[in-house]
C-alpha cells in the first residue's frame, strides 16, 4: 500500500518535467501519447473524482454503519466502566472495574454462561444435523420439489417473536397439545407446562430454535450441494461406488468449507440470539433459561442498569472474540504451513 | 425397478415428516384462531374444532390497536427495505467493481458488524437516540434497522453484481455514458432478482425485530407488531383466540414475501457458492 502511495506523485513529476522542451508541438504529442500518458494529464478535479468514485458509492453505507453501530459500540464499552442507570439522574460517574467485580460474584451470570453453552451447543448441533438431512433429501429432483421446498423452508420466514409465542402456546397445557401428548407417551408425570419446569425448561426454546433454524442450514447446504458437478457422481457410480462411498468421498469434501463457515458463524449468531428466550420464558423459571444475551437485555430493559448491562456485554464480546480466534488461528497456521 | 421402490418410499416419508414438523405449529396457530371461545377448552387437543368462527379476527380488527401496529410495522419494514436496498446496491457495486485502497478495511468493518452481539448496542443506542427525539418514533427504528441490515445486504448485492460481466458498463462508458448512468440503466435492471432477494430479506428481518423495538418504543402509537403482540400477551393473557388471530395476521406479510423470493433463495446462493 505504501509503495502505491509513492508511485503516483513520482509518475506525475516525471511527465511534467518532460513537458517544457517539447514547446509548440505539445498539443500534438499529447494527442498521440498512449492512454497511459493521457490519463495523467486529466484535470486535477477529474482525477480526484476518479479516486473518490468508490468512496462516493460506499459513503452512505459507511456513514450509517459508523454512526449507528461503531460509535454506540465504543460508547457501550465506556459504559462498562461507568455507573449508568436510566432512572437515577445522579449516575454517570466512572466506577472503574466495580461492575466486573460484581459480575465475578453474580450467580445469575455464571448460570447464564453455562446456559449459553448448553443453548448454543444443542441448538446448533440439532439445526445442523436436521438441516443437512433435509438438504440431502431435497438435492435430487422429484415431482413437487419446488412445493416441498417452499413448505419446509417456511419456518425461516416466521418472525422470531411469533415463533417463540407459537411454541410457548404449543407447550401450554391449556391451549397446546404437546403436554398432553408427552403425558400420553408417559414421558412426563402430568400434563404441565415444560417452560415452567426448572429442570427441562431450556428444551422449550431449544426446540423452537431448531424448528426455526433448520431451513437456514438446509438452504445454505442445498445451495452448496447443487454446485457440486453432477458428472462426478456419474463417474463414481460407473466405477461402482455406492451411496455411502459417494457421500463420503464427493459430497462431504465439497461441503466441508460451507459447513465450517456456516457452523462457525451460526454458533456466534445463536449464542447472541435472545429473542426466543425473552419471548418464551423471560429467562425463567429462576434464571434457568437465562443466557448471557438475554441477561444483558433484561439488565438494560427491565433493571434499566445500562452500566452493568454494558459490562456483561463487554465480557460476552471478549468471549466471542476468543472463540473466533480459537477456531480461526489453528486454521491459519495450518494453511500457512501447507 | 422394484428395488428402487423402498428408497423412494423412505425418501417421501422423511420429507413428509419434515413438512409436518415445519407446518404443525403454524397449523395450530390457525386452528386456535378459528376456534370459538366456548369450544377452546372442551376441544383442546382436537385437530380441528367442530365449529369455526372468524369472530377473533373481527374483534382484533375492530376493537384493538392491532391495525395501528400493523400499519406501523408495514411502514417501518417497507422503509427499511427500500432504504437498505438503495444503499446496499451502491456499496455492493463499489465492492464489486472498484479496487481501492481502503476496500479491505471496509469489508473488514462490515464483517465485524456481523460478528458482535447487537444486544450490546441496546443501551448506547437508547442513550444516543433519546436527546435526538428518535425514541418512541418510527423514524428512529428505520434508521437503526437500516444500519443493521446494510452490511449483509451489501455482500448479497455484491455477489449479484459479481455475476454480471464488467464489459457491459465498459461498453456503455465508451459510448459516452457516465459510470453512474451505466450503473443505473444497464447494471441495476440486470440485478432485479438480487434486488428482490434483498428487499425480501430486509423486510422480513425488520418485520421480525423485537429487542430494539421493545427498548426504543413504549406506548401504543409507535408500537410495531412484535411490541404490540407482547404487550397484548401480558395484558389479556387469557384471550388465546384473539392473540393467535393477531399472530396469523403478523405472519401473512412475512410469508407472502417469503413465497415470492423463495425460488431465488437457493438459486442466488448457488451462484455465490460456484464462484466462492
Amino acid at each position: 500500500m505504501t509503495s502505491r502511495q509513492h508511485l503516483l506523485p513520482a509518475r506525475l513529476t516525471a511527465t511534467t518535467a518532460m513537458m517544457p522542451p517539447t514547446g509548440t508541438i505539445l498539443p500534438m504529442t499529447t494527442a498521440f501519447t498512449s492512454s497511459h500518458g493521457r490519463r495523467t494529464r486529466k484535470p486535477f478535479l477529474a482525477q480526484l473524482a476518479d479516486h473518490a468514485e468508490p468512496y462516493l458509492y460506499s459513503a452512505p453505507a459507511l456513514i450509517l454503519i459508523i454512526t449507528v453501530m461503531l460509535v454506540p459500540l465504543v460508547l457501550g464499552m465506556s459504559y462498562a466502566f461507568r455507573d449508568i442507570q436510566l432512572l437515577n439522574p445522579f449516575s454517570g460517574g466512572f466506577v472503574g472495574l466495580d461492575h466486573f467485580r460484581t459480575l465475578s460474584q453474580d450467580k445469575a451470570f455464571s448460570g447464564a454462561l453455562k446456559n449459553t453453552l448448553w443453548w448454543t451447543g444443542a441448538s446448533v448441533v440439532l439445526q445442523f444435523t436436521f438441516g443437512l438431512i433435509l438438504a440431502l433429501l431435497l438435492d435430487k429432483p422429484f415431482r413437487g420439489r419446488g412445493m416441498v421446498q417452499a413448505l419446509v423452508f417456511l419456518p425461516w420466514a416466521v418472525p422470531s417473536f411469533l415463533a417463540g409465542l407459537n411454541w410457548a402456546w404449543l407447550f401450554n397445557p391449556v391451549i397446546g397439545p404437546l403436554p398432553h401428548w408427552l403425558f400420553a407417551l408417559g414421558l412426563i408425570d402430568q400434563p404441565g407446562n415444560l417452560l415452567s419446569d426448572p429442570h427441562h425448561a431450556m428444551w422449550g426454546p431449544i426446540i423452537a430454535n431448531v424448528w426455526w433454524g433448520i431451513p437456514f442450514f438446509a438452504i445454505t447446504l442445498l445451495a452448496a450441494l447443487q454446485s457440486i458437478p453432477r458428472d462426478l457422481y456419474e463417474a463414481a457410480s460407473i466405477d461402482g461406488a455406492n451411496w455411502m462411498q459417494r457421500f463420503l468421498s464427493i459430497t462431504l469434501p465439497f461441503l466441508a468449507p460451507t459447513i465450517a463457515i456456516t457452523v462457525l458463524l451460526r454458533t456466534v449468531w445463536v449464542s447472541n440470539f435472545a429473542d426466543l428466550i425473552v419471548v418464551m420464558t423471560g429467562g425463567g423459571p429462576a434464571d434457568r433459561t437465562q443466557i448471557v444475551a438475554s441477561y444483558i437485555f433484561t439488565q438494560a430493559f427491565k433493571a434499566l442498569d445500562f452500566g452493568y448491562a454494558s459490562a456483561i456485554a463487554l465480557v460476552l464480546l471478549v468471549l466471542l472474540i476468543a472463540y473466533s480466534m480459537l477456531i480461526i488461528l489453528p486454521r491459519q497456521t495450518l494453511l500457512n504451513k501447507g | 425397478m422394484r428395488r428402487s421402490i423402498l428408497p423412494v418410499f423412505a425418501h417421501r416419508l422423511a420429507i413428509l415428516c419434515y413438512i409436518v414438523f415445519a407446518l404443525f405449529p403454524l397449523f395450530w396457530l390457525l386452528k386456535v384462531s378459528l376456534t370459538p371461545n366456548d369450544l377452546l377448552y372442551s376441544e383442546g387437543v382436537r385437530m380441528w374444532p367442530s365449529r369455526t368462527t372468524f369472530e377473533h379476527y373481527a374483534f382484533v380488527l375492530q376493537h384493538s390497536a392491532f391495525p395501528v401496529f400493523f400499519k406501523n410495522s408495514v411502514i417501518v419494514s417497507g422503509s427499511t427495505a427500500i432504504a437498505v436496498t438503495i444503499i446496499a446496491s451502491l456499496s455492493g457495486y463499489a465492492l464489486s467493481r472498484f479496487t481501492f485502497r481502503t476496500k479491505y478495511w471496509i469489508v473488514g468493518l462490515m464483517l465485524l458488524t456481523q460478528m458482535f452481539p447487537l444486544v450490546m448496542l441496546v443501551a448506547p443506542i437508547f442513550k444516543i437516540l433519546t436527546p435526538l427525539g428518535l425514541t418512541n418514533s418510527l423514524t428512529g427504528l428505520v434508521v437503526v434497522y437500516t444500519a443493521f441490515n446494510v452490511p449483509f445486504a451489501t455482500f448479497l448485492m455484491q455477489s449479484f453484481f459479481d455475476g454480471i460481466p464488467k464489459d457491459l458498463e465498459k461498453a456503455a462508458m465508451i459510448d459516452g455514458a457516465t459510470r453512474f448512468i451505466a450503473f443505473r440503466q444497464i447494471i441495476l435492471p440486470l440485478t432485479l432478482p438480487g434486488i428482490a432477494a434483498t428487499l425480501g430479506f430486509v423486510f422480513t428481518a425488520a418485520w421480525s425485530e423485537l429487542l430494539f423495538a421493545l427498548m426504543l418504543i413504549n406506548g401504543n402509537n409507535a408500537a410495531t407488531f412484535p411490541v404490540g403482540l407482547l404487550t397484548f400477551v401480558s395484558k389479556f393473557s387469557v384471550d388465546f383466540g384473539q392473540m393467535m388471530a393477531a399472530g396469523v395476521m403478523a405472519l401473512i406479510p412475512a410469508a407472502l414475501f417469503f413465497l415470492l423470493i423463495q425460488r431465488y433463495l437457493v438459486q442466488g446462493l448457488t451462484a455465490g457458492a460456484v464462484k466462492g
